[in-house]
C-alpha cells in the first residue's frame, strides 16, 4: 500500500477523533454529559491499559513466551474484580481530597508534601518516557510494514521522521483537548470520549483479524485448536517467578501507572461506576486476549522468521487482505495514541503542580495574591510539560536505538511506576507510615530499579559497560546490576522487581517507625485510612486573621471570577452572611483548599492558602478529633460540633443585625438633619440671589441672567431631591405599579448609556460592552431597570478616580438569571464602607462633586428587589464593582 | 473700610450669593472650600473676620473653630458660623465652641450683613 495513501487514512482518523472530541466538549458545556459520564465510557476509558504493547506485543508475547502474556490481564481483573476492598478507597479518596494524579495522592497523604510529589513526578516521568516511546516505534514499526515494499510516495524520510510526526500531532491534540479546563476535577469530556472511541476501534480491529485467522485462514475454531495443540505454545513451561511477578506487576500498573489514575480516580464521576467496571473491564480484557493464541499460533506457522509483534498486521497483508490489514493497522494506532494522551495530561498536571508551580511560588515572595493570573502560568506549564513529556519519549525512542521488543520496554516501566506501591498502599491502610518513611522507600526502589533495570535496558552502549554487567562496578561482584548480593540464575526483570520492592518496602517501613509524623500528615493519615468514617474530615487550619478579600482575589486567579465567586457566596450563605466575603473559618479555608487543589494540587494549595493566612496552625481539637476514635466519640462531638456551629451561625448573625441596627440608628437620626441640610442648601442659594435680585440699583444684565440662571438651577436640584425622596418611600411602602413588558437586556442598556452620558462633561468615561452576551430577553420593568443602570454609570462617572476612566459591563447568563457587572477600574469602595452605600444618604465623597443627595444606590435597592432580582457590592475586582442580577424571561433550560 | 472676610464654605453658588453681598458693602472677599486646609487659609491671609460653615469637605468646621480659637493668634478672630441643620445641637456646639455669631440657612441677605457689621464694629 502506498505510504501516502496510509498517512491520508491517518489524517482522516485523527480528525475523526477530534471531531468527536469536539462534539463531546460542546455536549458539555451545555451541560447534557448524561451520556458522556456513563459507566459504559468509564469502562472504555479504562481500557487506556492496553496500549500499543497489548495490541501488538501480547501475540509477539505469545508467539515467545507462550501464556505467559495472560499475566498482563490477570493482575488489573484480580483488582477490578475485588474492587470493593482497595479501589473503592481509592476512588473515594481521590474525589473527596480532589486528587489530581498519583503524585498529587502521595503529596496529599503525607501531609502534602511538596518533596514527595516531586519525587514521585520524576519517578513518573523517567518510568513513563519508555513507554511513550515505545508506542512511537510501534506506529512507526507497523508503519514500515506498510510501507517497506510499496513504491515510495511521499513518506517521512525515517523511522525518527514517522515518529516525529506522531509525537508532534499528539503533543497537539493533547495541548487542544487536555489543558482546556484548569481544575482537574472538572474533568476532560472530550478526551475521555475520543479514548472511548479508540477502545472500541482496537477490540473491534483484534476481533476482526482473529475471526479472520481462525475462520479465514483456518477452517474453524476446530482446526485452530488442533494447531494449537501441535504447537510449541501449548507446552506449560510455567516459571512460577516470572508468573507471580508479572501479575503482581500488572496489578500494581493499574493503581500507580500516572495514566490509569487518571481515568480510574482523577475521570471518575460516579463512584457506582465502578461496580460496572468491575465486570465489563475484565470482559474488555477477556474479549482483547480471546484471539491472542490463534494469531501467535498461525503466524508461527506461515510466517517464520518475521517479527512476532506485528502478526496482527502481517498475516492479513500475507493473504492479501489489505482493508483488514489497515483496520488492525488503526487498531494499533489506537492504542497507541489513546495512551500516549493520557499519559501526558496525566505526566503534564503532575509536573505543573508538583514541579513548576512549587518553584514559581517560591520564586514570588510576594505570594499569590500579588501575583498575575495564575491560571495562564498553570496552564502554560501544563502546555509546555505536554510538549516536554512527548519529547522525552522521542529522546528514549532515539537513545535506545528501538532495539529491545516491545514487551520487555513496557515491563521495565511498570517495574518502575511500581516502586510508588509502598507508599500508596502504606498510605491508605497504615496510620503509622511517615512522609520520611515514603521517601526513603521512593528513593531506595527508584535507585534500585535504576540501577538494576532501566540502565541495562539501553544494552551494552548504554551507561552500563559489558564489564560492569559482568563483573560489577569497580570490580565489586556482590553490586552486579543483575545478580545484586550475589544471587544469581534470577530472570532480570524478577531479580530487579524483587529486590527494589524488598529494600524499597523495608526503607519505608523502618524509617517510618522510627520517625515521627507531623500533625498534618497525622490528619491527612487519619482522613485517608479511614475515609469511609471521616465524612467531615477533620480539620487543619484554625481561625485566622486572613483578609476574605485577599483570599477571594487569589482564588479569582486560579478558579476563574465565577466559580469563585459563587463559592464565596455560597460560603457567606451559609454563615448567615450577606455578600461575597465569608468568614474565613477554618470550616471555609479547608474547603477553599480543596477546591484549589483540585487545579493545582494538594501541596500548592496548601503553601498558596498558606501565605495569606500566615502559617498552618493544626488546633488541638483537630488533633483530638483524630486521637477519638471510638464511635460514641465521633458520634457525640459532631452533635457538640453541630449545635457549636448552630450558635456560631445565631451569634454571627445577631452581631451583624446588631452591627447594622446600631449604624441604622446613627443613620435615623443623621436622616432628618440630611434632609434639612439637603433642603436648605439649595433654598440657601435661591433666597440670597432673589434678594440681590429684588434689591434696587443698578445691575448688568449679563448678571442678573447668571443669578436668575442659578436660582433655577437650584430650584429644579431641590426638585430632584424630593421626586428622588418620594420615589423611595413609594418604593419602600411598595406601592409602586411596574410596568412589565419584554424586552432585551440589550436594549435597556443602550438606553442608559446613551441617558447616563453627557456629552459636554469635561470626564470621559469609556464604557466597554460585549453586545452579543446582552441579546439575553427579559420580562421586567425596562424604565425601572434603565433608572438602576443610569445610576450605576452615572456613579461611575462620578466617583472612578483612574487617570483615564473605564466602566465595563460584563453579562453573563447563570442557570435562569443573568449577571449584569459594572466594573471600573478606580480605586473601589474601602471594605468597612461596602455594607454601608445602599442605605440612604450615605454618600462617602463631599456632596459638591458628588451632585446628588446619596439616595441613589437606596433606590436602585429597591427597584432591584421589586424587579425580583437583587443588587450588590462585587468586592476584589479592582475598582469599584457592582452586580446586578435579574431573572430571565424564560429558564434556561430550554 | 478695606476691610478684609474670608469665607469657608463648599457650595459654590453660597460662596457666590456671600461674596456679591460683601463685596457690594465694601468687603475684600477670599473665599476657600476645604476643611483640612482652612487654617492654612486662616493664617495666609489673617482676614478680619471669617465666615466658616459647619459641613465642610475632611474636616468640620467645628474642628476647625476649635484650632482656631485655641492658637493665641487667632483665638479673639471674629467667627461667624454657617450651618444647614436647624438644629438646637447645632447652635449650642457652635456657642460652647467660641463661635462669635451664629446663622442658620437660609439666611436673609441683610441678615448677614447686620452681623457681619456688628462683629466687625464690636
Amino acid at each position: 500500500m502506498a505510504s501516502n495513501l496510509l498517512l491520508l487514512v491517518c489524517l482522516c482518523y485523527v480528525l475523526l477523533l477530534f471531531l468527536v472530541a469536539f462534539w463531546a466538549e460542546r455536549r458539555a458545556e451545555a451541560g447534557r454529559v448524561a451520556w458522556l459520564r456513563s459507566p459504559v465510557v468509564y469502562t472504555l476509558s479504562l481500557s487506556v491499559y492496553c496500549t500499543a504493547w497489548t495490541f501488538y506485543g501480547a501475540v509477539g508475547s505469545a508467539a515467545t513466551n507462550g501464556l505467559e502474556f495472560v499475566t498482563i490481564y490477570l493482575g488489573p481483573t484480580l483488582l477490578m474484580v475485588g474492587w470493593w476492598v482497595l479501589l473503592r478507597k481509592l476512588v473515594r479518596i481521590g474525589r473527596s481530597q480532589r486528587i489530581t494524579s498519583i503524585a498529587d495522592m502521595i503529596s496529599s497523604r503525607y501531609g502534602k508534601s511538596a518533596f514527595l510529589g516531586g519525587a514521585v513526578t520524576v519517578l513518573a516521568l523517567v518510568g513513563i518516557s519508555p513507554y511513550i516511546a515505545l508506542q512511537l516505534q510501534s506506529v512507526t514499526l507497523a508503519f514500515e510494514v506498510f510501507t517497506s515494499d510499496a513504491p515510495r510516495g511521499w513518506a517521512p524520510g525515517s523511522l525518527d521522521g514517522t515518529a516525529l510526526l506522531v509525537a508532534g500531532g499528539l503533543a497537539l491534540f493533547t495541548i487542544l483537548f487536555g489543558t482546556r479546563s484548569l481544575d482537574a476535577n472538572e474533568q476532560h469530556h472530550g478526551v475521555v470520549t475520543a479514548i472511548a472511541v479508540e477502545a472500541v476501534v482496537k477490540l473491534l480491529a483484534l476481533i476482526a483479524v482473529g475471526v479472520f485467522v481462525v475462520w479465514g485462514v483456518a477452517s474453524g475454531p476446530a482446526e485452530i485448536l488442533d494447531r494449537i495443540e501441535a504447537s510449541e505454545i501449548a507446552v506449560w513451561d510455567l516459571d512460577q517467578g516470572r508468573w507471580i511477578t508479572l501479575t503482581f506487576l500488572s496489578a500494581a500498573a493499574l493503581l500507580t501507572l500516572p495514566r490509569m489514575f487518571q481515568v480510574l480516580v482523577v475521570e471518575n464521576a460516579d463512584e457506582r461506576h465502578l461496580v460496572t467496571a468491575s465486570w465489563a473491564f475484565p470482559a474488555y480484557l477477556f474479549l482483547m486476549s480471546l484471539f491472542v493464541v490463534p494469531i501467535a499460533v498461525v503466524g508461527l506457522e506461515l510466517l517464520p522468521g518475521e517479527n512476532p509483534d506485528l502478526y496482527v498486521l502481517t498475516l492479513p497483508l500475507a493473504f492479501d487482505r489489505e482493508g483488514l490489514a489497515l483496520l488492525s493497522f488503526l487498531g494499533g494506532f489506537s492504542s497507541a495514541t489513546s495512551m500516549v494522551i493520557v499519559a501526558a495530561i496525566a505526566l503534564s498536571t503532575m509536573v505543573s503542580n508538583h514541579i513548576v508551580m512549587p518553584i514559581w511560588l517560591a520564586s514570588r515572595k510576594s505570594g499569590a495574591s500579588m501575583s498575575g493570573d495564575v491560571r495562564d502560568v498553570v496552564i502554560l506549564s501544563r502546555r509546555i510539560s505536554i510538549g516536554g513529556v512527548l519529547l522525552l519519549g522521542y529522546l528514549y525512542f532515539e537513545f535506545s536505538g528501538s532495539g529491545a521488543a516491545l514487551a520487555a520496554i513496557g515491563l521495565i516501566s511498570f517495574a518502575g511506576l511500581a516502586q510508588v506501591l509502598p507508599a500508596l498502599m502504606g498510605g491508605l491502610f497504615w496510620r503509622g507510615a511517615t512522609r520520611m518513611g515514603a521517601g526513603a522507600g521512593l528513593l531506595m526502589g527508584f535507585v534500585v530499579w535504576i540501577y538494576t533495570l532501566y540502565l541495562p535496558s539501553f544494552g551494552a552502549e548504554g551507561p552500563l559497560s559489558a564489564a560492569v554487567m559482568a563483573e560489577g562496578p569497580l570490580g565489586i561482584g556482590a553490586l552486579r546490576p543483575q545478580a545484586l548480593f550475589g544471587i544469581e540464575g534470577l530472570d532480570p526483570l524478577v531479580h530487579s522487581v524483587l529486590w527494589s520492592m524488598v529494600l524499597n518496602t523495608a526503607a519505608f517501613v523502618a524509617v517510618s517507625l522510627v520517625t515521627f509524623p507531623t500533625p498534618l500528615e497525622r490528619l491527612q493519615g487519619a482522613q485517608f485510612t479511614n475515609v469511609f468514617e471521616h465524612a467531615a474530615g477533620a480539620r487543619g487550619w484554625s481561625q485566622s486573621t486572613a483578609e476574605a478579600e485577599d483570599l477571594l482575589i487569589m482564588a479569582q486567579r486560579i478558579l476563574g471570577p465565577v466559580e469563585a465567586q459563587s463559592l464565596f457566596q455560597e460560603a457567606a450563605g451559609g454563615q448567615g452572611k450577606a455578600g461575597y466575603l465569608p468568614d474565613p473559618t477554618p470550616e471555609f479555608l479547608e474547603r477553599l483548599e480543596r477546591e484549589l487543589a483540585g487545579s493545582v494540587g494538594a501541596a500548592t494549595a496548601h503553601a498558596m492558602i498558606a501565605q495569606i493566612t500566615g502559617g498552618v496552625a493544626v488546633s488541638v481539637e483537630a488533633l483530638m478529633a483524630v486521637a477519638d476514635e471510638t464511635a460514641q466519640m465521633m458520634e457525640y462531638s459532631s452533635q457538640l460540633e453541630q449545635k457549636s456551629r448552630e450558635l456560631g451561625r445565631t451569634a454571627r448573625q445577631l452581631r451583624e443585625a446588631n452591627e447594622k441596627l446600631t449604624q441604622l440608628s446613627i443613620q435615623k437620626d443623621a436622616f432628618l438633619s440630611q434632609i434639612s441640610h439637603e433642603l436648605r442648601t439649595p433654598m440657601t442659594s435661591i433666597r440670597s440671589f432673589s434678594e440681590i435680585l429684588m434689591a434696587d440699583g443698578p445691575m448688568p444684565e449679563a448678571e442678573k441672567k447668571r443669578f436668575s440662571s442659578i436660582i433655577h438651577d437650584e430650584a429644579i436640584r431641590l426638585t430632584r431631591l424630593l421626586d428622588d425622596l418620594l420615589d423611595l418611600s413609594v418604593l419602600e411602602n411598595g406601592q409602586v405599579t411596574l410596568n412589565w413588558q419584554e424586552g432585551t437586556l440589550k436594549d435597556v442598556l443602550d438606553r442608559a448609556e446613551s441617558a447616563a452620558g453627557h456629552p459636554d462633561g469635561d470626564r470621559r468615561l469609556e464604557i466597554r460592552r460585549t453586545p452579543e452576551a446582552e441579546r439575553v430577553s427579559l420580562k421586567t420593568d425596562p424604565d425601572r431597570l434603565a433608572q438602576v443602570f443610569i445610576n450605576l454609570i452615572a456613579n461611575a462617572r462620578k466617583y472612578c478616580d483612574a487617570e483615564s476612566p473605564r466602566l465595563t459591563i460584563e453579562v453573563r447568563p447563570r442557570g435562569n438569571r443573568v449577571t449584569v457587572d459594572f466594573i471600573d477600574n478606580g480605586s473601589g469602595i474601602p471594605t468597612e464602607s461596602q455594607t454601608m452605600i445602599f442605605e440612604k444618604f450615605s454618600r462617602l465623597s463631599d456632596h459638591a462633586r458628588a451632585g446628588g443627595a446619596g439616595l441613589g444606590l437606596a433606590i436602585c435597592r429597591e427597584i432591584m428587589a421589586k424587579l425580583g432580582g437583587s443588587i450588590a457590592y462585587l468586592p476584589g475586582q479592582g475598582g469599584a464593582a457592582f452586580r446586578v442580577v435579574l431573572p430571565l424571561a424564560r429558564p434556561a433550560a430550554s | 473700610m478695606g476691610k478684609r472676610v474670608l469665607v469657608i464654605e463648599d457650595e459654590p453658588n453660597i460662596i457666590q450669593a456671600i461674596s456679591f453681598i460683601l463685596s457690594r458693602d465694601g468687603w475684600s472677599v477670599d473665599t476657600h472650600s476645604d476643611g483640612q486646609t482652612a487654617l492654612d487659609a486662616v493664617a495666609r491671609r489673617s482676614p478680619d473676620l471669617v465666615i466658616l460653615d459647619v459641613m465642610l469637605p475632611n474636616r468640620s468646621g467645628y474642628d476647625i473653630l476649635q484650632d482656631l480659637r485655641a492658637d493665641p493668634a487667632t483665638a479673639d478672630l471674629p467667627v461667624l458660623m454657617l450651618t444647614a441643620r436647624g438644629h438646637k445641637k447645632d447652635r449650642e456646639l457652635a456657642e460652647r465652641y467660641g463661635a462669635s455669631r451664629f446663622m442658620t440657612k437660609p439666611f436673609s441677605n441683610a441678615e448677614v450683613l447686620d452681623l457681619v457689621r456688628e462683629m466687625a464694629g464690636g
